[in-house]
C-alpha cells in the first residue's frame, strides 16, 4: 500500500478501536444487585461496630437483644428507624459514598459506622 | 449479691460533722435492700431485714411519700414475663405500709415502648393505690418514637419544656426534671440549657433551709458511663443546689437499689417494678438480668421517703416485692 492507504487504514483502525472501547464505557443498566449485608443487635452492641460497604448495597439491622433499640444517624436525618423490638429489623441502602456514624436514640452509648466507597 | 453491714457504723466527726468512713461503707451496692440514714451528720446502716412491716415504727414524718420506677409495661421476656403482675405487688406493697404515702412518684421508665395500651395499663394500676397523687418523670423509653408527644400529653400537665416541673409538700420543694430527650450518640443523660435556665429561676427565691427533693429518670450522679449510667450536665444543676441544707436526688434507670451521700446530698436509686439489671459492670451489657423465679420479687421493690422537719436528711427505705 502508499503511505496515504496506510495513513487512513490506520487511523480507521484506531478509529475503531476508540469507538470499542467508548462503547465498553457506556453505562450498563443492567447490573446485578449487590447482595444485602447484616447487622446484628445484640448486648447492647451494633456487630459489626464498623462496617465497610459498596455505594448502592443496602444494610439491614435485625435486633436480636431483648430491649429494643433504634438505628439512627447521628444527624439524625439521613436515617432513623422506627423502634424496633426483639427480631424487627430496619433496612436502609446507601447509595452515595461517605462515612455515616450512627447511634441508638434510646441507649446513646451504643454507637456504629458505615463506610460506603 | 447480699452485703452485710453492721449497724451503728464508726461515728467520726470531722469540724463538719460528716461520718466519712461510715459514708464510705454506705457506698456499697444496696441491691438485696439496705437502709442507709442520715441524721445530724451520723450515718446510720440497717440491713433491710430489720424493716420488715412487724417492726416497723409507724411513720412520725412531715412528709411521707413513696417512689416507683421502671415498671417497664409492655416487656414480656424471660427476665419477667409478667410486668403486670409485679408492678400490681408493688402497689400492694405500698397499700400495705403502716402509714400512707401522701403520693407517689414514678421516675420513668413507665411503659417499654411507648405504646398507648402500656401507658392506659399502668395507669389502671395505679387506681388501686390509696395514694391518689401520682407525679411522673419519663424515662428514655416513655418517649421513643415521637419524642415525648405522648408521654407529654398524658403526664405533662402545667410542665415546661420538655416535660419538667417543680411543686411544693408541706414545705420541700420537689423538681421533676427530664434528662431522656435528645440524646445525642455516645453520650449520657443531658438536662440541656433551657432546663438548667428554668431549674436556676425556679430555685432562686427558696431560702437554703427548704428541703429539696429532685427526681428524674437517668442518675444524677456518675454510676457507671460505660452503661450509660449518669448525667452529662448533671453537675451544673447540682451547683443550682449547692447552698440548700438539704438535696435528695431520687433517680431510677439502673434497675437496683444505690445510694451515694455527697455534703448535704443524698443521692438514691430505685429498683424496678419490673425486672433486675447487673451490677455495673458485672455483665456484658445492662440488660434485663435473668435470675431464677422465685428470686425474681426479691430483686424488684418500691421506696418510701420519709421528712421529719428539723432534720436535715430524708430517711429513705427500699422494700423488696418478696
Amino acid at each position: 500500500m502508499n503511505g496515504k492507504k496506510t495513513l487512513y487504514v490506520c487511523l480507521g483502525v484506531f478509529a475503531l478501536m476508540l469507538a470499542n472501547a467508548a462503547s465498553k464505557a457506556d453505562p450498563q443498566p443492567a447490573k446485578p444487585p449487590l447482595a444485602p449485608v447484616q447487622v446484628n443487635i445484640d448486648n447492647f452492641s451494633f456487630s459489626p461496630a464498623t462496617l465497610t460497604v459498596a455505594p448502592g448495597t443496602t444494610v439491614t439491622w435485625t435486633n436480636r437483644d431483648d430491649i429494643p433499640h433504634t438505628v439512627v444517624s447521628d444527624d439524625k436525618t439521613t436515617f432513623k428507624s422506627k423502634v424496633l423490638d426483639t427480631d424487627d429489623t430496619f433496612a436502609f441502602t446507601f447509595s452515595k459514598p461517605g462515612t455515616y456514624d450512627y447511634f441508638c436514640s434510646v441507649h446513646p452509648k451504643m454507637t456504629g459506622k458505615v463506610i460506603v466507597q | 449479691m447480699t452485703h452485710k453491714i453492721n449497724d451503728e457504723l464508726v461515728v467520726e466527726h470531722n469540724r463538719d460533722g460528716i461520718d466519712r468512713r461510715g459514708f464510705l461503707k454506705c457506698m456499697a451496692w444496696a441491691g438485696t435492700g439496705t437502709l442507709c440514714v442520715m441524721q445530724g451528720g451520723i450515718l446510720k446502716s440497717y440491713a433491710l431485714s430489720q424493716f420488715d412491716e412487724s417492726n416497723r415504727a409507724p411513720m412520725a414524718g412531715d412528709l411521707y411519700f413513696a417512689q416507683i420506677s421502671d415498671s417497664h409495661m409492655g416487656f414480656n421476656k424471660p427476665a419477667n414475663t409478667d410486668v403486670v403482675s409485679t408492678l400490681k405487688a408493688a402497689v400492694d406493697k405500698i397499700n400495705a405500709l403502716p402509714a400512707q404515702p401522701d403520693f407517689l412518684l414514678h421516675t420513668g421508665d413507665i411503659s417499654h415502648l411507648a405504646k398507648p395500651e402500656e401507658f392506659d395499663t399502668v395507669d389502671q394500676i395505679l387506681k388501686s393505690a390509696v395514694a391518689k397523687d401520682v407525679f411522673f418523670v419519663p424515662g428514655e423509653h416513655d418517649v421513643i418514637g415521637d419524642d415525648g408527644k405522648q408521654y407529654l400529653e398524658r403526664y405533662g400537665k402545667g410542665s415546661q419544656g420538655d416535660g419538667w416541673y417543680s411543686f411544693d409538700k408541706k414545705g420541700v420543694h420537689f423538681v421533676g426534671l427530664v434528662n431522656v430527650m435528645n440524646l445525642k450518640a455516645g453520650g449520657l443523660g443531658t438536662l440541656g440549657p433551657d432546663q438548667l435556665a428554668w431549674l436556676a429561676k425556679d430555685v432562686a427565691a427558696l431560702g437554703s433551709s427548704t428541703p429539696v427533693v429532685v427526681f428524674a429518670h437517668i442518675p444524677l450522679w456518675s454510676v457507671y458511663p460505660e452503661w450509660g449510667w449518669g448525667t452529662e450536665d448533671s453537675a451544673q444543676a447540682l451547683a443550682l443546689l449547692k447552698r440548700f441544707g438539704s438535696v435528695t436526688v431520687l433517680n431510677g434507670h439502673i434497675h437496683q437499689t444505690m445510694q451515694k451521700v455527697e455534703g448535704a446530698v443524698t443521692f438514691h436509686t430505685a429498683a424496678s417494678t419490673a425486672f433486675p439489671q447487673p451490677e455495673p459492670g458485672k455483665a456484658e451489657s445492662p440488660g434485663p438480668m435473668k435470675v431464677p423465679a422465685e428470686q425474681l420479687r426479691q430483686m424488684l421493690g418500691i421506696t418510701d421517703v420519709n421528712f421529719v422537719r428539723g432534720k436535715q436528711a430524708l430517711a429513705i427505705v427500699d422494700t423488696k416485692l418478696g
